[in-house]
């Protein structure tokens, strides 16, 4: 789905959505309740100052202390990768703008991370994977790295690796592969109305991070949820 | 150079042993419980009962304190579904029980052969260690290992309270391979040692405040940074990233336009700023004192 088709079917009644420089901030209304929006569009990457403009969009949100929805909009590609970045400490940077999203939802906000296209790496775990609840459209392609670049760093044949893939969801690009070890909570249906499926979304009380569970359940990742609580059982009783 | 102690040089069982108490340590899911990585036999590569990665809880001074510490020498230290949700699990316990937390890190960042589950627990551990924050948990991150502090570990540290470096201790994004992977080695040469280590390196990090304190290398040296470094206060709210926000954006409006961390050393107003490189510590220390960058809290 595009981003306007997404904003019209989110927003029947009119929005005041932008993209500047691939930078997406603004509001909406979905029955009476005004949802904040914020994100990146045109599979862009994200460097410092992006990282900057969005958190800052974040923290005046949560600054009037109105207690709306936050909506992230993901299509990116990974953080941008440069010395220049780097130089100025990209990490900061990105971090920054993932507790701002983290602070937003421990305000009392919903946090709910929207991925209608790519995403990769930093740039996915700065914004969609800092959100409370993390849903997609159909066609959505996240990726820690792309399999060629896999291919190089594991030294392994891209054959091998596609093989491997049909086998294993934990280290192969894609939706689908992704959702299994709980990082996706749902994928919405664009056929049906998107302010419909929200609105669905905001009424379910998500109040702490289950996304270990999820991936238990769906037999992406095994052994994540029972070693968290291991660890804690055992610093609890110690 | 290397002292008899160094934690450049030292594992992560070494570190913990040398940092804590004596004898103090006490660790979580130990490698007799056998909890390897699930997914390493897809890919016929041996496992680490410990995935490397060991959580636990000693004293420092008599106070109690869990501590999470990398094995660098293990799968370059990267995150993997076990290894990572060791972590997220002890800063879980840490924001229940109110007990402040070290983690020692050494990484390469999300492990490649379980790069989604690598990633997400990025993400968990981050929540888990913000929220820690928020219930006013301090979080200091110890860097100077042999891996460095990349990827998914550079947005853990992060979220650190407090950053402990030493000249070794390298944070970045992406690391200098992947930059020339992606845009050419015109943007980075990664067989450039000196360019690595003045763009990523300890010394830069202090110096534009990415890092709180400067540590010899030397594992007593980092023992004795902890303790000062947790004597403050490392709650997270909204203030703290209010001021984050104007410190960061008044990092890239005076250093934008600089092209090598020299310029940005010259910016800052150190005197003869192509010598930082080669400065012994204390030299070191002692030609950018008053002059540095520093976060005062802010982050």
């Amino acid at each position: 789905m595009e981003l306007a088709d997404i904003l019209a079917s989110l927003f029947p009644g009119g929005h005041e959505v932008a993209v500047t420089d691939n930078l997406i901030s603004g509001s909406g209304i979905i029955n009476a309740i005004k949802v904040h929006v914020i994100g990146i569009a045109g599979q862009s990457p994200l460097g410092c100052e992006g990282a900057l403009i969005l958190a800052g969009h974040v923290l005046e949100i949560t600054r009037k202390g109105s207690a709306g929805p936050v909506l992230v909009l993901i299509d990116s590609s990974s953080q941008r990768m440069s010395r220049r970045d780097e130089l100025l400490g990209l990490s900061e940077c990105l971090t920054h703008l993932a507790k701002t999203l983290l602070l937003a939802g421990a305000q009392g906000h919903r946090t709910i991370g929207l991925l209608y296209g790519g995403s990769a790496a930093g740039a996915f775990i700065a914004t969609a994977l800092a959100t409370g609840t993390l849903v997609a459209l159909p066609g959505a392609h996240p990726a820690v790295m792309d399999l060629p670049s896999m291919a190089r760093v594991t030294k392994l044949p891209i054959e091998v690796l596609k093989a491997k893939a049909e086998k294993t969801p934990v280290f192969a690009p894609g939706l689908e592969n992704l959702a299994q070890t709980g990082a996706i909570h749902s994928v919405w249906n664009p056929d049906q109305s998107l302010a419909e499926q929200f609105f669905a979304l905001l009424a379910e009380q998500i109040s702490h991070d289950a996304r270990d569970r999820l991936g238990e359940s769906r037999g992406g990742r095994p052994k994540a949820a029972s070693i968290a609580e291991r660890v804690e059982k055992e610093a609890s009783h110690a | 150079m290397t002292s008899a102690n160094s934690w450049y040089e030292a594992g992560a069982r070494q570190r913990v042993a040398a940092l804590l108490d004596p004898g103090s340590f006490v660790e979580f899911i130990g490698p007799e419980q056998r909890e390897s990585s699930p997914h390493l036999a897809i890919f016929d590569l041996p496992e680490q009962f410990d995935d490397g990665i060991i959580v636990g809880r000693g004293t420092l001074e008599g106070r109690r304190i869990l501590v999470a510490a990398q094995e660098g020498r293990f799968m370059g230290g990267a995150f993997g579904e076990v290894h990572g949700a060791k972590l997220t699990g002890l800063l879980r316990a840490a924001r229940s029980l109110r007990e402040p937390v070290l983690i020692l890190f050494d990484t390469g960042g999300v492990r490649l052969q379980e790069a989604n589950a690598g990633e997400i627990a990025i993400a968990e551990i981050m929540r888990a260690l913000v929220e820690a924050r928020m219930a006013g948990v301090q979080v200091v991150g110890l860097i100077g290992g042999r891996a460095g502090c990349y990827g998914g570990g550079s947005l853990i540290a992060g979220c650190c309270s407090a950053l402990i470096v030493s000249e070794q201790g390298r944070i970045s994004v992406s690391g200098p391979e992947v930059i020339e992977t992606n845009r050419g080695v015109e943007e980075f040469d990664s067989r450039d040692r000196a360019l690595v280590w003045r763009t990523m390196g300890g010394k830069h990090r202090y110096l534009i405040g990415g890092a709180d304190a400067f540590a010899d290398d030397d594992v007593l040296a980092f023992r004795e940074a902890a303790l000062i470094v947790l004597a403050e206060n490392g709650r997270l709210d909204a203030d703290v990233l209010e001021a984050e926000q104007q410190r960061l954006e008044h990092r890239l409006h005076r250093f934008g336009k600089a092209h090598d961390a020299i310029d940005i050393w010259t910016d800052i107003g150190v005197s003869e700023p192509t010598e930082i490189p080669g400065l012994a510590n204390d030299e070191f220390l002692r030609r950018i004192a008053d002059k540095r960058e520093t976060a005062n809290g802010a982050r």
